[in-house]
Protein backbone atom coordinates (compact mmCIF):
# COMPACT_ATOMS: atom_id res chain seq x y z
CA UNK A 1 0.00 0.00 0.00
CA UNK A 2 1.07 3.32 -0.82
CA UNK A 3 2.99 5.08 2.26
CA UNK A 4 1.21 8.45 1.80
CA UNK A 5 -2.33 6.55 2.22
CA UNK A 6 -0.80 4.81 5.45
CA UNK A 7 0.64 8.52 6.55
CA UNK A 8 -2.97 10.15 5.97
CA UNK A 9 -4.53 7.05 7.96
CA UNK A 10 -2.05 7.83 10.68
CA UNK A 11 -3.60 11.27 10.66
CA UNK A 12 -7.01 10.40 11.03
CA UNK A 13 -6.20 8.16 13.58
CA UNK A 14 -4.30 11.09 15.63
CA UNK A 15 -7.78 13.40 15.15
CA UNK A 16 -9.71 10.46 16.56
CA UNK A 17 -7.69 10.33 19.20
CA UNK A 18 -7.16 14.07 19.90
CA UNK A 19 -11.56 14.22 19.31
CA UNK A 20 -11.63 11.58 21.68
CA UNK A 21 -9.77 12.22 24.46
CA UNK A 22 -11.83 16.04 23.86
CA UNK A 23 -15.20 14.01 24.50
CA UNK A 24 -13.98 12.71 27.53
CA UNK A 25 -13.64 15.44 29.62
CA UNK A 26 -17.40 16.00 29.90
CA UNK A 27 -20.03 13.85 31.27
CA UNK A 28 -22.41 12.90 28.43
CA UNK A 29 -20.15 12.31 25.73
CA UNK A 30 -17.32 10.99 27.69
CA UNK A 31 -18.36 7.45 26.87
CA UNK A 32 -18.78 8.06 23.20
CA UNK A 33 -15.35 9.50 23.51
CA UNK A 34 -14.11 6.85 24.44
CA UNK A 35 -15.18 4.49 21.46
CA UNK A 36 -13.97 7.10 18.95
CA UNK A 37 -10.33 6.83 20.62
CA UNK A 38 -11.08 2.68 19.99
CA UNK A 39 -12.20 3.22 16.47
CA UNK A 40 -8.83 5.30 16.21
CA UNK A 41 -7.00 2.14 17.31
CA UNK A 42 -8.75 -0.21 15.17
CA UNK A 43 -7.57 2.16 12.23
CA UNK A 44 -4.30 2.36 13.07
CA UNK A 45 -3.83 -1.42 13.39
CA UNK A 46 -5.72 -2.12 10.50
CA UNK A 47 -3.66 0.62 8.54
CA UNK A 48 0.04 -1.04 9.77
CA UNK A 49 -1.00 -4.30 8.62
CA UNK A 50 -1.86 -3.42 5.12
CA UNK A 51 1.32 -1.23 5.04
CA UNK A 52 2.93 -4.33 6.11
CA UNK A 53 1.91 -7.02 3.28
CA UNK A 54 3.34 -5.10 0.69
CA UNK A 55 6.95 -5.91 2.11
CA UNK A 56 6.21 -9.22 2.01
CA UNK A 57 7.91 -11.52 4.30
CA UNK A 58 6.89 -11.81 7.97
CA UNK A 59 9.89 -12.60 10.78
CA UNK A 60 9.38 -15.56 12.37
CA UNK A 61 8.14 -17.90 9.59
CA UNK A 62 8.46 -16.41 6.19
CA UNK A 63 4.49 -16.04 5.18
CA UNK A 64 3.55 -18.27 7.94
CA UNK A 65 3.97 -15.24 10.01
CA UNK A 66 0.84 -13.90 9.93
CA UNK A 67 -0.46 -16.58 12.12
CA UNK A 68 2.59 -16.20 14.63
CA UNK A 69 0.81 -12.58 15.03
CA UNK A 70 -2.77 -13.56 14.96
CA UNK A 71 -2.15 -16.20 17.69
CA UNK A 72 -0.21 -13.15 19.50
CA UNK A 73 -2.92 -10.68 18.74
CA UNK A 74 -5.80 -12.89 20.22
CA UNK A 75 -3.50 -14.38 23.55
CA UNK A 76 -3.33 -10.57 23.75
CA UNK A 77 -6.71 -9.46 23.61
CA UNK A 78 -7.81 -12.81 25.74
CA UNK A 79 -5.47 -11.90 28.45
CA UNK A 80 -6.96 -8.20 28.53
CA UNK A 81 -10.61 -9.10 28.19
CA UNK A 82 -10.38 -11.34 30.66
CA UNK A 83 -8.94 -8.92 33.38
CA UNK A 84 -11.06 -5.80 32.08
CA UNK A 85 -14.13 -7.96 32.88
CA UNK A 86 -13.04 -10.04 36.00
CA UNK A 87 -11.78 -6.89 37.62
CA UNK A 88 -14.27 -5.58 40.74
CA UNK A 89 -14.25 -1.67 40.96
CA UNK A 90 -12.55 -1.64 43.88
CA UNK A 91 -9.19 -3.15 41.93
CA UNK A 92 -9.17 -0.45 39.76
CA UNK A 93 -6.45 1.30 41.15
CA UNK A 94 -4.19 -1.41 40.72
CA UNK A 95 -5.26 -2.67 37.01
CA UNK A 96 -4.90 0.37 35.39
CA UNK A 97 -1.11 0.46 36.74
CA UNK A 98 -0.87 -3.18 35.03
CA UNK A 99 -2.08 -1.93 31.76
CA UNK A 100 0.21 0.53 31.86
CA UNK A 101 2.94 -1.46 32.88
CA UNK A 102 1.94 -3.77 29.52
CA UNK A 103 2.14 -0.87 27.21
CA UNK A 104 5.66 0.24 28.77
CA UNK A 105 6.66 -3.48 28.36
CA UNK A 106 5.73 -2.92 24.73
CA UNK A 107 7.20 -0.13 23.69
CA UNK A 108 10.64 -1.46 25.37
CA UNK A 109 10.15 -4.89 23.36
CA UNK A 110 9.47 -3.10 19.92
CA UNK A 111 12.94 -1.46 20.36
CA UNK A 112 14.79 -4.43 21.50
CA UNK A 113 13.18 -5.83 18.12
CA UNK A 114 14.47 -2.87 16.29
CA UNK A 115 17.95 -3.39 17.54
CA UNK A 116 18.82 -6.66 16.74
CA UNK A 117 16.75 -7.25 14.06
CA UNK A 118 19.68 -6.32 11.67
CA UNK A 119 22.33 -7.52 13.90
CA UNK A 120 25.83 -6.18 12.75
CA UNK A 121 24.18 -4.90 9.25
CA UNK A 122 25.50 -0.92 9.07
CA UNK A 123 22.10 0.08 7.00
CA UNK A 124 21.04 2.66 9.08
CA UNK A 125 20.68 5.97 7.37
CA UNK A 126 21.45 7.78 10.63
CA UNK A 127 22.77 5.56 12.84
CA UNK A 128 23.45 8.15 16.00
CA UNK A 129 19.79 9.20 16.43
CA UNK A 130 18.89 5.55 15.59
CA UNK A 131 21.01 4.35 19.17
CA UNK A 132 19.63 7.79 21.13
CA UNK A 133 16.24 7.20 20.23
CA UNK A 134 16.42 3.49 21.04
CA UNK A 135 17.89 4.41 24.02
CA UNK A 136 15.76 6.68 25.48
CA UNK A 137 13.00 4.63 24.57
CA UNK A 138 14.28 1.76 26.37
CA UNK A 139 15.23 3.93 29.56
CA UNK A 140 11.57 5.35 29.57
CA UNK A 141 9.96 1.70 28.72
CA UNK A 142 11.62 -0.03 31.06
CA UNK A 143 11.15 2.14 34.13
CA UNK A 144 7.75 2.39 33.40
CA UNK A 145 7.16 -1.09 33.39
CA UNK A 146 8.92 -1.77 36.42
CA UNK A 147 7.68 1.15 37.84
CA UNK A 148 3.85 0.10 37.33
CA UNK A 149 4.47 -3.60 38.71
CA UNK A 150 6.05 -2.14 42.03
CA UNK A 151 2.58 0.11 41.95
CA UNK A 152 0.44 -2.81 41.11
CA UNK A 153 2.28 -4.36 43.85
CA UNK A 154 1.82 -1.65 46.51
CA UNK A 155 -2.13 -1.29 45.68
CA UNK A 156 -2.54 -4.97 45.91
CA UNK A 157 -0.38 -5.06 49.00
CA UNK A 158 1.07 -8.36 47.44
CA UNK A 159 4.90 -8.51 48.84
CA UNK A 160 4.79 -4.45 49.85
CA UNK A 161 2.71 -2.58 52.13
CA UNK A 162 1.04 0.85 52.06
CA UNK A 163 4.07 2.41 53.05
CA UNK A 164 7.33 3.57 51.48
CA UNK A 165 10.28 0.96 51.42
CA UNK A 166 13.38 3.59 52.27
CA UNK A 167 17.01 2.31 52.03
CA UNK A 168 20.35 4.10 53.10
CA UNK A 169 21.59 6.64 49.96
CA UNK A 170 18.32 5.94 48.10
CA UNK A 171 18.85 9.41 47.00
CA UNK A 172 22.55 8.91 46.00
CA UNK A 173 22.04 6.01 44.24
CA UNK A 174 18.78 6.87 42.25
CA UNK A 175 20.84 9.67 40.72
CA UNK A 176 24.13 7.33 40.28
CA UNK A 177 21.61 5.36 38.33
CA UNK A 178 20.03 8.12 36.36
CA UNK A 179 23.30 9.35 35.46
CA UNK A 180 25.08 6.12 34.86
CA UNK A 181 22.37 5.52 31.87
CA UNK A 182 22.33 8.89 30.07
CA UNK A 183 26.11 8.25 29.74
CA UNK A 184 25.46 4.90 28.23
CA UNK A 185 22.91 6.17 25.86
CA UNK A 186 25.71 9.28 24.87
CA UNK A 187 28.49 6.43 24.30
CA UNK A 188 25.96 4.58 22.40
CA UNK A 189 25.31 7.77 20.32
CA UNK A 190 28.89 8.58 19.79
CA UNK A 191 29.97 5.06 18.72
CA UNK A 192 26.42 3.36 17.16
CA UNK A 193 27.95 -0.05 16.46
CA UNK A 194 27.85 -1.07 19.82
CA UNK A 195 24.55 -2.77 20.06
CA UNK A 196 25.13 -4.90 22.87
CA UNK A 197 24.99 -1.70 25.20
CA UNK A 198 21.31 -1.97 24.76
CA UNK A 199 21.50 -4.57 27.74
CA UNK A 200 22.90 -2.44 30.33
CA UNK A 201 20.66 -0.04 29.46
CA UNK A 202 17.75 -1.91 29.83
CA UNK A 203 18.94 -3.18 33.01
CA UNK A 204 19.87 -0.10 34.67
CA UNK A 205 15.93 1.30 33.57
CA UNK A 206 14.57 -1.78 34.96
CA UNK A 207 16.08 -1.07 38.70
CA UNK A 208 15.67 2.64 38.03
CA UNK A 209 11.62 1.79 37.58
CA UNK A 210 11.70 0.07 41.24
CA UNK A 211 13.82 2.27 43.26
CA UNK A 212 11.73 5.30 41.78
CA UNK A 213 8.82 3.49 42.81
CA UNK A 214 9.14 2.17 46.47
CA UNK A 215 10.24 5.05 48.43
CA UNK A 216 6.32 6.62 47.24
CA UNK A 217 4.12 5.66 49.85
CA UNK A 218 0.42 4.60 49.63
CA UNK A 219 -0.96 8.12 50.37
CA UNK A 220 0.78 9.15 46.79
CA UNK A 221 -0.42 6.84 44.95
CA UNK A 222 -2.87 9.20 42.71
CA UNK A 223 0.35 11.09 41.89
CA UNK A 224 2.32 8.00 41.03
CA UNK A 225 -0.46 6.09 39.05
CA UNK A 226 -0.87 9.46 36.43
CA UNK A 227 2.86 9.90 36.24
CA UNK A 228 3.31 6.08 35.65
CA UNK A 229 0.59 6.91 32.67
CA UNK A 230 2.21 9.57 31.59
CA UNK A 231 5.95 7.91 31.35
CA UNK A 232 4.13 4.94 29.26
CA UNK A 233 2.70 7.49 26.73
CA UNK A 234 6.50 8.71 26.27
CA UNK A 235 7.77 5.50 25.60
CA UNK A 236 5.12 5.35 22.85
CA UNK A 237 6.53 8.56 21.25
CA UNK A 238 10.08 7.33 21.64
CA UNK A 239 9.39 4.19 20.15
CA UNK A 240 7.48 6.49 17.31
CA UNK A 241 10.95 8.55 16.81
CA UNK A 242 13.52 4.98 16.93
CA UNK A 243 10.63 3.47 13.88
CA UNK A 244 10.18 6.88 12.54
CA UNK A 245 6.41 6.55 12.91
CA UNK A 246 4.39 9.89 13.07
CA UNK A 247 1.25 8.30 14.35
CA UNK A 248 3.28 6.64 17.34
CA UNK A 249 4.61 9.89 18.04
CA UNK A 250 1.63 12.06 17.80
CA UNK A 251 -0.44 9.44 20.09
CA UNK A 252 2.55 9.09 22.48
CA UNK A 253 2.47 13.20 23.23
CA UNK A 254 -0.96 13.30 24.07
CA UNK A 255 -1.29 10.91 26.23
CA UNK A 256 2.54 11.98 28.05
CA UNK A 257 1.67 15.49 28.20
CA UNK A 258 -2.11 14.84 29.18
CA UNK A 259 -0.89 12.54 31.75
CA UNK A 260 1.50 15.24 32.91
CA UNK A 261 -1.75 17.57 33.56
CA UNK A 262 -3.62 15.11 35.87
CA UNK A 263 -0.40 14.87 37.45
CA UNK A 264 -0.35 18.46 38.20
CA UNK A 265 -3.93 18.49 39.12
CA UNK A 266 -3.12 15.98 41.78
CA UNK A 267 -0.05 17.29 43.18
CA UNK A 268 -2.10 21.11 43.38
CA UNK A 269 -4.28 18.53 45.61
CA UNK A 270 -1.74 17.84 47.99
CA UNK A 271 -0.34 20.78 48.06
CA UNK A 272 3.35 19.18 46.44
CA UNK A 273 5.69 19.32 44.03
CA UNK A 274 6.43 17.16 41.68
CA UNK A 275 9.75 16.32 43.30
CA UNK A 276 8.79 16.33 46.24
CA UNK A 277 6.70 13.68 45.96
CA UNK A 278 9.11 11.50 43.74
CA UNK A 279 12.22 12.34 46.78
CA UNK A 280 9.96 13.37 49.82
CA UNK A 281 8.98 9.64 51.19
CA UNK A 282 6.60 10.93 53.20
CA UNK A 283 4.74 8.24 55.72
CA UNK A 284 8.43 7.66 56.95
CA UNK A 285 7.97 10.61 58.85
CA UNK A 286 6.60 9.00 62.28
CA UNK A 287 4.94 11.55 64.60
CA UNK A 288 6.13 11.42 67.99
CA UNK A 289 2.78 10.18 70.67
CA UNK A 290 1.43 13.21 72.19
CA UNK A 291 3.02 15.46 69.52
CA UNK A 292 0.24 16.96 67.16
CA UNK A 293 -2.64 17.62 69.46
CA UNK A 294 -1.06 19.18 72.62
CA UNK A 295 -1.36 16.23 74.81
CA UNK A 296 -4.87 15.99 75.58
CA UNK A 297 -5.85 13.11 73.72
CA UNK A 298 -9.05 12.66 74.77
CA UNK A 299 -11.35 11.09 72.31
CA UNK A 300 -15.26 11.04 72.54
CA UNK A 301 -16.41 7.32 71.30
CA UNK A 302 -19.94 6.30 70.29
CA UNK A 303 -21.68 3.58 69.32
CA UNK A 304 -24.01 2.94 65.77
CA UNK A 305 -27.05 3.81 67.92
CA UNK A 306 -25.87 7.34 68.71
CA UNK A 307 -24.88 7.98 65.60
CA UNK A 308 -28.09 6.98 64.15
CA UNK A 309 -30.06 9.13 66.40
CA UNK A 310 -27.78 12.30 65.66
CA UNK A 311 -28.59 11.47 61.51
CA UNK A 312 -31.99 11.52 62.13
CA UNK A 313 -31.55 15.25 63.68
CA UNK A 314 -29.57 16.56 61.28
CA UNK A 315 -31.47 18.10 58.17
CA UNK A 316 -28.00 18.60 56.34
CA UNK A 317 -25.52 15.42 56.21
CA UNK A 318 -22.21 14.96 54.18
CA UNK A 319 -20.23 11.86 54.07
CA UNK A 320 -16.61 12.26 53.43
CA UNK A 321 -15.29 8.81 51.81
CA UNK A 322 -11.27 8.05 51.57
CA UNK A 323 -9.30 4.82 50.69
CA UNK A 324 -11.04 3.37 53.80
CA UNK A 325 -14.20 2.93 51.81
CA UNK A 326 -12.78 0.96 48.90
CA UNK A 327 -11.30 -1.61 51.47
CA UNK A 328 -14.60 -2.18 53.34
CA UNK A 329 -16.28 -2.21 50.40
CA UNK A 330 -18.80 -0.14 51.28
CA UNK A 331 -20.06 2.35 48.97
CA UNK A 332 -23.52 -0.08 48.73
CA UNK A 333 -23.83 0.22 52.54
CA UNK A 334 -23.31 4.44 52.12
CA UNK A 335 -25.54 4.38 49.28
CA UNK A 336 -28.08 2.54 51.22
CA UNK A 337 -27.89 5.35 54.31
CA UNK A 338 -28.41 8.07 52.06
CA UNK A 339 -31.55 6.82 50.65
CA UNK A 340 -33.10 5.76 53.88
CA UNK A 341 -31.90 9.43 55.16
CA UNK A 342 -33.01 11.12 52.13
CA UNK A 343 -36.67 9.12 52.77
CA UNK A 344 -36.65 10.86 55.74
CA UNK A 345 -35.93 14.20 54.89
CA UNK A 346 -32.30 14.46 56.07
CA UNK A 347 -30.22 15.92 52.73
CA UNK A 348 -27.01 13.90 51.80
CA UNK A 349 -24.23 14.92 49.79
CA UNK A 350 -20.80 13.54 49.21
CA UNK A 351 -17.60 15.21 49.66
CA UNK A 352 -14.97 14.74 47.71
CA UNK A 353 -11.03 15.73 47.73
CA UNK A 354 -9.12 15.21 44.38
CA UNK A 355 -6.79 12.81 45.99
CA UNK A 356 -8.88 10.81 48.31
CA UNK A 357 -7.99 7.16 47.73
CA UNK A 358 -5.30 5.38 45.74
CA UNK A 359 -6.11 6.69 42.23
CA UNK A 360 -7.47 10.08 40.71
CA UNK A 361 -11.59 9.90 41.05
CA UNK A 362 -10.82 6.62 42.80
CA UNK A 363 -14.03 7.40 45.26
CA UNK A 364 -16.28 8.91 42.16
CA UNK A 365 -15.95 5.29 40.20
CA UNK A 366 -16.94 3.72 43.71
CA UNK A 367 -19.51 5.77 44.30
CA UNK A 368 -21.16 6.16 40.63
CA UNK A 369 -20.93 1.92 41.22
CA UNK A 370 -23.38 2.53 44.40
CA UNK A 371 -25.27 4.04 41.69
CA UNK A 372 -25.01 7.55 43.70
CA UNK A 373 -25.89 10.58 41.41
CA UNK A 374 -23.26 12.52 40.94
CA UNK A 375 -25.30 15.81 41.30
CA UNK A 376 -24.82 14.42 44.86
CA UNK A 377 -21.30 14.39 44.31
CA UNK A 378 -19.26 17.66 45.77
CA UNK A 379 -15.94 18.27 44.80
CA UNK A 380 -13.64 20.45 47.50
CA UNK A 381 -14.64 23.84 47.02
CA UNK A 382 -18.12 22.88 46.52
CA UNK A 383 -17.90 21.04 50.10
CA UNK A 384 -16.05 23.56 52.11
CA UNK A 385 -18.59 26.20 50.92
CA UNK A 386 -21.04 24.21 52.64
CA UNK A 387 -19.66 22.45 55.26
CA UNK A 388 -20.22 24.98 58.11
CA UNK A 389 -23.77 24.74 57.33
CA UNK A 390 -23.90 20.91 57.89
CA UNK A 391 -25.62 19.20 61.02
CA UNK A 392 -23.57 16.32 60.46
CA UNK A 393 -20.29 14.84 58.53
CA UNK A 394 -19.43 11.73 58.17
CA UNK A 395 -15.81 10.64 57.68
CA UNK A 396 -15.56 7.58 56.20
CA UNK A 397 -11.99 5.82 55.92
CA UNK A 398 -10.47 9.35 55.17
CA UNK A 399 -7.55 10.52 57.00
CA UNK A 400 -5.46 13.06 55.81
CA UNK A 401 -7.47 14.85 53.56
CA UNK A 402 -9.50 16.03 56.91
CA UNK A 403 -6.59 16.38 59.10
CA UNK A 404 -7.06 20.51 59.98
CA UNK A 405 -3.62 20.62 60.90
CA UNK A 406 -2.95 20.86 56.92
CA UNK A 407 -4.42 24.52 57.94
CA UNK A 408 -2.74 25.48 60.90
CA UNK A 409 0.61 23.61 61.91
CA UNK A 410 3.74 24.41 60.11
CA UNK A 411 5.37 21.07 61.26
CA UNK A 412 3.07 18.89 60.19
CA UNK A 413 3.81 16.81 56.96
CA UNK A 414 1.00 17.79 55.15
CA UNK A 415 0.96 21.47 56.25
CA UNK A 416 -0.05 23.53 53.39
CA UNK A 417 -2.39 20.50 51.89
CA UNK A 418 -5.98 22.08 50.82
CA UNK A 419 -8.11 19.90 52.99
CA UNK A 420 -11.62 19.24 53.53
CA UNK A 421 -12.64 21.88 56.62
CA UNK A 422 -15.10 19.39 58.47
CA UNK A 423 -14.17 20.42 61.52
CA UNK A 424 -16.42 23.20 60.91
CA UNK A 425 -19.18 21.12 61.18
CA UNK A 426 -21.71 20.68 63.74
CA UNK A 427 -20.93 17.14 64.32
CA UNK A 428 -18.02 15.17 63.26
CA UNK A 429 -18.60 11.39 63.04
CA UNK A 430 -15.29 9.35 62.22
CA UNK A 431 -15.33 5.48 61.03
CA UNK A 432 -12.46 4.29 61.61
CA UNK A 433 -11.23 0.79 62.41
CA UNK A 434 -8.57 2.07 65.44
CA UNK A 435 -7.21 5.45 66.30
CA UNK A 436 -3.91 4.50 64.55
CA UNK A 437 -2.66 7.00 62.22
CA UNK A 438 -3.67 6.18 58.21
CA UNK A 439 -1.45 5.08 55.59
CA UNK A 440 0.45 8.13 55.69
CA UNK A 441 1.39 7.99 59.38
CA UNK A 442 0.46 11.63 60.50
CA UNK A 443 -1.94 11.92 63.72
CA UNK A 444 -4.47 13.65 63.14
CA UNK A 445 -6.11 16.02 65.56
CA UNK A 446 -9.49 15.85 64.23
CA UNK A 447 -10.38 12.70 66.26
CA UNK A 448 -9.36 14.81 69.44
CA UNK A 449 -11.55 17.65 69.04
CA UNK A 450 -14.96 18.87 71.40
CA UNK A 451 -17.49 18.26 68.35
CA UNK A 452 -15.99 14.75 66.75
CA UNK A 453 -17.17 11.34 67.76
CA UNK A 454 -15.23 8.26 66.73
CA UNK A 455 -16.79 5.18 65.78
CA UNK A 456 -14.87 2.45 65.75
CA UNK A 457 -15.15 -0.45 63.94
CA UNK A 458 -15.15 -2.22 60.08
CA UNK A 459 -16.67 0.61 57.34
CA UNK A 460 -19.55 -1.61 56.37
CA UNK A 461 -20.49 -3.05 59.21
CA UNK A 462 -21.10 0.25 61.39
CA UNK A 463 -22.70 1.81 58.36
CA UNK A 464 -24.89 -1.33 58.29
CA UNK A 465 -25.68 -1.02 62.04
CA UNK A 466 -26.46 2.46 61.60
CA UNK A 467 -29.38 1.50 58.64
CA UNK A 468 -30.53 -1.11 61.02
CA UNK A 469 -30.96 1.58 63.98
CA UNK A 470 -32.97 3.66 61.14
CA UNK A 471 -35.09 0.82 60.46
CA UNK A 472 -36.10 -0.15 63.84
CA UNK B 1 8.60 5.16 6.55
CA UNK B 2 11.64 8.25 6.28
CA UNK B 3 10.65 10.93 8.30
CA UNK B 4 13.24 13.35 9.27
CA UNK B 5 14.16 14.13 12.41
CA UNK B 6 13.97 17.30 12.60
CA UNK B 7 10.05 17.07 11.33
CA UNK B 8 9.89 14.35 13.92
CA UNK B 9 10.67 16.50 16.55
CA UNK B 10 8.51 19.24 15.00
CA UNK B 11 5.58 16.91 15.53
CA UNK B 12 5.98 15.78 18.90
CA UNK B 13 6.21 19.49 20.10
CA UNK B 14 2.84 20.39 18.53
CA UNK B 15 1.19 16.82 20.22
CA UNK B 16 2.79 17.96 23.37
CA UNK B 17 1.49 21.29 23.46
CA UNK B 18 -2.01 19.97 22.05
CA UNK B 19 -1.99 17.30 25.14
CA UNK B 20 -1.36 20.32 27.43
CA UNK B 21 -3.96 22.22 26.01
CA UNK B 22 -7.02 19.59 25.36
CA UNK B 23 -7.20 18.38 28.81
CA UNK B 24 -6.90 21.39 30.97
CA UNK B 25 -10.54 21.61 32.78
CA UNK B 26 -11.99 17.81 33.96
CA UNK B 27 -14.56 17.45 36.22
CA UNK B 28 -13.01 15.17 39.23
CA UNK B 29 -15.51 12.72 38.77
CA UNK B 30 -13.70 11.95 35.19
CA UNK B 31 -10.52 11.49 35.79
CA UNK B 32 -10.06 8.39 36.63
CA UNK B 33 -11.52 7.27 33.17
CA UNK B 34 -10.04 10.02 31.39
CA UNK B 35 -6.64 8.46 32.66
CA UNK B 36 -7.49 4.75 32.08
CA UNK B 37 -8.61 6.04 28.75
CA UNK B 38 -5.45 7.71 27.69
CA UNK B 39 -3.60 4.91 29.22
CA UNK B 40 -5.46 2.65 26.37
CA UNK B 41 -4.27 5.33 24.03
CA UNK B 42 -0.65 4.63 24.74
CA UNK B 43 -1.33 0.94 23.75
CA UNK B 44 -0.70 2.46 20.39
CA UNK B 45 2.68 1.10 20.33
CA UNK B 46 0.40 -1.91 18.82
CA UNK B 47 1.78 -0.40 16.12
CA UNK B 48 5.37 -0.56 16.51
CA UNK B 49 4.71 -3.99 17.75
CA UNK B 50 3.01 -5.65 14.81
CA UNK B 51 5.54 -3.47 12.28
CA UNK B 52 8.54 -5.23 14.61
CA UNK B 53 6.85 -8.70 14.39
CA UNK B 54 6.89 -8.28 11.12
CA UNK B 55 10.60 -7.56 10.82
CA UNK B 56 13.75 -9.50 9.86
CA UNK B 57 15.43 -12.07 12.09
CA UNK B 58 14.40 -14.52 14.58
CA UNK B 59 15.38 -12.67 17.26
CA UNK B 60 14.02 -9.47 16.50
CA UNK B 61 10.76 -11.07 15.40
CA UNK B 62 10.04 -12.93 18.64
CA UNK B 63 10.51 -9.46 20.57
CA UNK B 64 7.90 -8.29 17.98
CA UNK B 65 5.35 -10.99 19.08
CA UNK B 66 5.96 -10.47 22.46
CA UNK B 67 5.27 -6.98 22.35
CA UNK B 68 1.94 -7.20 20.82
CA UNK B 69 0.94 -9.27 23.34
CA UNK B 70 1.95 -7.01 25.45
CA UNK B 71 0.31 -4.12 23.72
CA UNK B 72 -3.03 -5.83 22.76
CA UNK B 73 -3.49 -6.37 26.43
CA UNK B 74 -2.91 -3.16 27.19
CA UNK B 75 -5.03 -1.89 24.25
CA UNK B 76 -8.33 -4.21 24.92
CA UNK B 77 -8.07 -4.38 28.60
CA UNK B 78 -7.54 -0.42 28.76
CA UNK B 79 -10.67 0.60 26.55
CA UNK B 80 -12.83 -2.22 28.33
CA UNK B 81 -12.01 -1.03 31.96
CA UNK B 82 -12.77 2.64 30.83
CA UNK B 83 -16.17 2.00 29.03
CA UNK B 84 -16.48 -0.46 32.34
CA UNK B 85 -16.43 2.85 34.14
CA UNK B 86 -18.06 5.19 31.90
CA UNK B 87 -21.20 2.93 31.56
CA UNK B 88 -21.40 3.49 35.13
CA UNK B 89 -21.54 7.66 34.96
CA UNK B 90 -23.88 7.23 32.37
CA UNK B 91 -26.46 5.47 33.90
CA UNK B 92 -28.78 8.25 34.76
Amino acid sequence: MDQNIVIAAYLLVAGLFVYGLKMMAHYRTARRGNFVSAIGMAIAIVFTLLARDDSGVWAVSGKDGWTFVIIAAVIGSGVGLFLAVTVRMTGMPQMVAMFNGFGGLASALVVFSECFKHWGARGDSDPVHMSVAIGISTLIGWVTFWGSLVAFARLQEFLLSGRPTLFKFQKIVNFAALGAVILLIVLWGMFPAAKLLIIPIAVIASALGVMFTIPIGGADMPVIISLLNSYSGLAACATGFVLKNPGLIIAGSLVGSSGIVLTRIMCIGMNRSLVNVLFGGVGAIVVAPGGGAGGDKRVTSWTAEDAAMCLEDSSLVFIVPGYGMAVAQAQHAVKELSDLLEERGVQVKFGIHEVAGRMPGHMNVLLAEAEVPYEKLCDRSETNSELDRADAVIVLGANDVVNPAARHDKGSPIYGMPILDVDKARTVMVMKRTLNPGFAGIDNELFYQDNTAMVFGDGKKTISDIIAVLRQ
Amino acid sequence: MALPLILAITIFVLAMLLGLEIITKVPTQLHTPLMSGSNAISGVTIIGALLAAGAGGALGGTFGLLAVVAAMINVVGGYLVTDRMLRMFKKR
